[in-house]
């Protein structure tokens, strides 16, 4: 048991430090290009200059309030977007009717790139949080939805048979064995719409947010060639992805699916 | 009266190659307490005979009576054990799988997990009450799928096949463990399995089904002492008995 879990400590403390090097190699190669003259200072700063950037942008609390706003819009985005598509994905699995009259209306409309509603909500809507955070909605429903409707139809049979033996009905069964069953799916599911949400509402905020936001400061910065404050931004960015697909959602899956045994660790 | 009555009960599947008959013409009927095996090869109707009991085909003619009433889908006063370990419910512990039908039935939290303890110690798992199914062997799975079977207090257990996936000397310590199980519990049960010794190991009756349509063919009262010895001249007679009808019908007609 203890030599297990250090084999799987080791495993990952190795793994973080190829992981490390692969970064530092890239930073590297970056860095040599900013100092090498190629390219104008101001476009292409140094990374001790965007780290600067990004300390100062840091402390003075602005690039917490920019990374505030967005966290708001994704959150509240990807909460529609569970709300809307988890029910209906569960709907459509199990009821043919459901999935009859949503199906055309999934196929139609999910290749369009959330980003192409852009304009057309600001029209609607103005510019500011609903049209970024229906933009969110938009990019997070449908992998949200089709997860789930794959995972109730992949839900093994007899599961359904054994709670049905035991007079699971309804509510009970929809909860308690319908959910968890399609588990492994549902958390795939949260996990892309987030993926798709983050990339969605830097986009967004981009046209249709104003004053606030990551994406916003990205593409502000860009009136005063402040290529620094563009590279800072877009490390928060990464990191802030990073950290909630890995940690937030990934201790998701291994408190739930992992932990009894419906999915398993990549080996090595 | 009898516990459990079987009338005449036949089945036809529609498939798309066209109709199939499942079993035909089937009658038999169970004492309380007692433990019917239904011996038969593959396709001999014995497992769609195990669902019509359990609720989850409807026959087309005949019908099923339990303790005076017809089956009319499932119900709690049968538990039911499937030959398939993932029967458990991976996102549940030991514990929570066989509290499952109490929870159902509305018994509060304390007292069904007070229940399903004593369950799982029953089938001596006792100490593997917080384990995840997917951390127990396939033997003790199927344990936990026995406790989870008796906790609601069904009148009648039926099983299809629970120990065929199980190596011989694990299936031999099942074997014993529900015999005991039974002993204690008193329920009737109803036993689908292909393995000749293991009928005659835990059967008060043996029901031999025969294939194209699905039909009794033999019956065969198996009167040994309990614990019985699987190596004893009699207990070998009953088994060759049962071989007999079974290889009978493997001619073809």
């Amino acid at each position: 048991m203890s030599s297990a879990s250090l084999g799987r400590t080791n495993l990952r403390a190795r793994s973080a430090i190829r992981a490390a090097f692969t970064l530092l190699v890239a930073a590297a190669a970056y860095e040599a290009v900013a100092r090498s003259g190629a390219f104008p200072k101001a476009l292409v700063p140094t990374l001790p200059t965007v780290a600067h950037t990004l300390l100062d942008m840091l402390l003075d609390g602005t690039m917490l309030r920019h990374a505030l706003y967005t966290m708001y819009r994704v959150l509240v985005g990807m909460g529609v977007a569970v709300a809307i598509g988890l029910p209906l994905g569960i709907l459509m699995a199990r009821f043919r009717a459901v999935e009859g009259f949503f199906m055309p209306l999934v196929a139609v409309l999910m290749p369009i790139p959330s980003f192409a509603w852009v304009p057309l909500f600001i029209l609607w809507f103005g510019l500011g949080n609903t049209a970024t955070i229906l933009i969110v909605v938009y990019a997070a429903t449908f992998p949200m939805l089709l997860n789930t409707w794959t995972g109730v139809r992949s839900v093994n049979p007899i599961w359904l048979r054994a709670a049905g033996a035991m007079g699971a009905r309804g509510t009970n069964l929809f909860w308690k064995v319908i959910v968890p069953g399609a588990s492994p799916f549902i958390v795939t599911g949260v996990r892309q719409a987030f993926l798709r949400a983050w990339i969605a509402v830097v986009g967004a905020e981009m046209i249709a947010a104003s004053a606030w936001g990551l994406g916003w400061v990205i593409f502000d910065a860009k009136e005063f060639l402040n290529a620094d404050i563009m590279l800072a931004s877009l490390a928060v960015i990464g990191a802030i992805g990073f950290a909630f697909e890995r940690l937030v959602f990934g201790s998701l899956e291994r408190a739930t699916v992992m932990r009894w045994g419906m999915v398993r660790a990549a080996k090595g | 009266m009898h516990h459990i009555e079987v009338r005449d009960v036949t089945l036809v599947y529609d498939t798309p190659g066209g109709k199939v008959p499942g079993v035909s013409g089937v009658s038999f009927a169970l004492e309380p307490s007692e433990f019917l095996c239904i011996v038969g090869p593959s396709g001999c109707g014995k497992t769609t005979l195990l669902n019509i009991l359990a609720g989850f085909l409807a026959p087309a003619v005949g019908e099923i009576r339990i303790g005076g009433k017809a089956v009319t889908g499932h119900g709690l006063d049968r538990g039911i054990v499937f030959q398939d370990f993932a029967q458990l419910f991976p996102w549940r512990t030991a514990l929570g799988n066989v509290a499952f039908g109490l929870e159902m039935k509305g018994v509060p939290k304390e007292e069904r997990e007070a229940i399903a303890l004593k369950q799982l110690e029953l089938v001596k798992l006792g100490k593997f009450a917080h384990a995840y199914p997917h951390h127990l062997s396939g033997g003790m799975q199927q344990r936990v799928a026995i406790a989870r079977a008796l906790a609601y207090n069904p009148a009648v257990l039926l099983m299809d096949e629970p120990f065929a996936a199980l190596d011989a000397l694990t299936r031999d310590e099942m074997q014993r463990l529900l015999a005991d199980v039974w002993q204690a519990t008193g329920k009737t049960v109803i036993y689908v399995t292909h393995n000749v010794a293991e009928a005659v190991y835990l059967a008060d009756r043996v029901i031999v089904m025969t294939p194209h349509p699905g039909t009794v063919k033999a019956e065969i009262r198996v009167d040994l002492p309990r614990p019985r010895d699987p190596l004893s001249v009699e207990f070998l007679e009953h088994q060759k008995a049962l071989l007999r009808h079974l290889t009978e019908q493997a001619v073809p007609a």
